[in-house]
């Protein structure tokens, strides 16, 4: 019989520890569908972060780090530039990315580090029982801001994809979700050129994935999917912000990405 | 090979060249910006990496990355720096990683003072970053001898797959002083690192890690470590004694670095005019310290002396070699003071009156 579904080679089978309905599962065989198609599985090096993706490393069948909080994009940085011909990519989420890490993705983005970041935003730490994200929606409850967000106190969530696409260094720059199939595809797209660029030696890449966090937004799965539809993608524009061989970055882009979608 | 006539931080960034080392990430910091400066312009032409990364903490989790790929890594900082790169180390040291941090020390708490100082000792020795680990601390005080260390510390580094830090002060790194280089390691017969994050091809994946969720797990790591740095402890230690022959000593100076070459000096200068007995022990290993070789040497000493340039660091480990055998005295300046040779004489000269 002909075998129609399977693992990718990139991906091991150990069962994983996200939570029932968390979209982790689905960026991972995403990430190692692309490098298994582009053939890079032997040259690539992930990087896990601290959050709930921490252990990556065991669910990736490739070489890995596990980076302190923040800082894997330096270690991407630091290995790439030991070892250009590895494929390097880091798996980080929005309390690693844009909180304590945002001085690393900033300056890897603007050297223009030729390593691909996959940017798991879910507006809410998960690892740590579902605190305020930097990317947490207004009025959202989480556990440290049991009211609701309030922009005049914690200010309004950050838009990584946006703030990378101002700097003037090239750079692929996209965000997608996964909470349909019809999402799923696209970001597929997304993530397989964000490592083709890397493998051409092109640029730096980040794809942000808009992600539900059913445990710790107090949601099932099918209502989560639906508060990110709602709440997130209107906030959070899906599309390419930012491509190399162009000099329209910022807002412009931004601007275009939301009248396309 | 002819002396050259060179600044330590530029003897420093020449010595890791030839040691083998083409990957540097740093920022630049009062008194060691002379580092980055000069491997900037002398990478290039043999083919040696540079990155001025946006701060220490992404310095040193770039030698991270670097390290795991199997590279010989430098970053290279003072004091204020150091302090940035205290939990990127525990988890180098964690993932038995390779690494060579240079800590040019200028005066502290806080921002403190750009000159020279020695009050970094207790940090780089006893506990810099969490948890169980350790550095092995390397005290030039010379010029020559960073340029050496240095040189050793890339070895020692890969053999023990653990990070080294090479201390100096303000002084080292801003002196001139004539030098003669080691000649250029063979990329190619640098230490294999099999375990290193190269691409699983035709193998298992390698794993840089240092999360251990399981108890067990986690303490046997700390078991691993330990065992070496009890290897380390056993092999490496290495100190100098300078007018120590003899059974007798009225005193026993104890420093290090450009301190303990100021303290030669000042026991040059009391023994020229009195028939006292004074020699000097320099440890050279700050970590693994060499409590026997001093505890030998200080079985001689009616009286010891410890100088720094700080309130009282070192002195703790005096304390401990000596065990409460003899009398010890101390006498430290800090904030960029230098103790002068004059100044070191006279206490002497108090202690032996």
């Amino acid at each position: 019989m002909k075998k129609v579904f399977g693992y990718p080679e990139s991906l091991t089978p150990n069962p994983t520890h996200y939570c029932p309905g968390c979209t982790h599962g689905t960026i991972h065989r995403l990430v190692a569908e692309s490098l298994d198609e582009l053939g890079l599985r032997e040259r690539a090096v992930g990087i896990a972060p601290v959050g709930c993706s921490v252990l990556a490393y065991n669910y990736f069948r490739c070489d890995m780090f596990e980076a302190s909080h923040g800082r894997a994009p330096a270690v991407a940085t630091g290995a790439k530039r030991c070892r250009p011909d590895l494929i390097l990519f880091t798996y980080q989420g929005d309390g690693d990315l844009a909180s304590i890490g945002t001085a690393e993705i900033i300056h890897a983005a603007n050297r223009g580090e030729k390593v691909t970041v996959i940017f798991v935003n879910n507006a809410i730490y998960g690892m740590t029982g579902g605190q305020m994200a930097p990317t947490t929606m207004p009025g959202q409850v989480t556990t440290t801001c049991p009211f609701g967000r309030n922009p005049e106190h914690e200010g309004h969530p950050i838009r990584m994809v946006e703030l990378l696409s101002s700097l003037a260094t090239p750079a692929y720059l996209a965000r997608v979700a996964v909470h349909t199939p019809l999402h799923v595809i696209e970001a597929k797209k997304a993530i397989r050129e964000a490592f083709r660029l890397q493998a051409e030696g092109v640029c730096f890449a980040m794809v942000e994935v808009l992600s539900i966090c059913p445990t710790n937004w107090g949601l099932t799965a099918p209502e989560a999917s639906k508060w990110l539809e709602e709440n997130m993608v209107p906030y959070y524009p899906l599309g390419v912000l930012k491509r190399p061989g162009t000099d329209r970055g910022g807002a412009a882009a931004a601007a275009e990405a939301r009248e396309g979608a | 090979m002819p002396k050259v006539l060179m600044k330590g931080c530029e003897a420093i960034g020449e010595a890791a060249i030839r040691a083998g080392c083409r990957n540097f990430f740093g920022y630049p910091i009062t008194p060691q910006t002379e580092v980055p400066e000069y491997l900037a312009k002398r990478f290039p032409e043999v083919g040696g990496e540079f990155v001025q990364a946006e701060s220490e903490v992404a310095a040193i989790n770039m030698l991270y990355g670097g390290a795991g790929v199997g590279k010989r890594v430098l970053t290279t900082s003072s004091s204020p720096g150091i302090s940035l790169m205290a939990e990127g180390l525990s988890y180098i040291a964690a993932c038995h990683l390779p690494v060579v941090v240079v800590n040019i020390v200028r005066a502290g708490p806080g921002l403190g003072g750009i000159l020279p100082a020695q009050s970094d000792y207790l940090q780089a020795t006893k506990g810099h970053g969490h948890g169980d680990y350790k550095l092995v601390v390397l005290a030039p005080s010379s010029v020559q001898e960073a340029v050496d260390l240095i040189y050793r510390a890339f070895d020692l580094a890969d053999h023990y797959l653990t990070p080294v830090m090479v201390m100096g002060d303000g002084m080292i790194g801003q002196m001139m002083e004539p030098v003669e280089f080691p000649p250029m390691r063979d990329l190619a017969d640098l230490p294999a690192k099999p375990w290193a994050a190269t691409g699983a091809k035709g193998r298992k994946p390698n794993i840089v890690n240092s999360l251990y969720l399981k108890e067990e797990e986690c303490h046997a790591n700390n078991v691993k470590l330990k065992a070496k740095y009890d290897r380390i402890e056993k092999r490496e230690k290495r100190s100098e004694t300078y007018a120590c022959r003899g059974d007798k000593l009225d005193v026993l100076v104890v420093a290090y670095g450009t301190m303990a070459r100021i303290c030669k000096t000042a026991v040059d200068e009391v023994k020229k005019r009195t028939k006292k007995k004074v020699g000097v022990f320099r440890p050279v290993t700050l970590w693994p310290y060499p409590y026997e070789a001093l505890a030998k040497e200080a079985r001689k000493a009616k009286r010891i002396l410890v100088v720094e340039m700080s309130m009282g660091q070192m002195l703790e480990d005096v304390k401990l070699a000596v065990l409460g055998t003899r009398p010890i005295e101390f006498y430290g300046l800090t904030g960029g003071l230098v103790p002068s040779p004059d100044d070191v004489a006279d206490r002497l000269r108090g202690i032996l009156a």
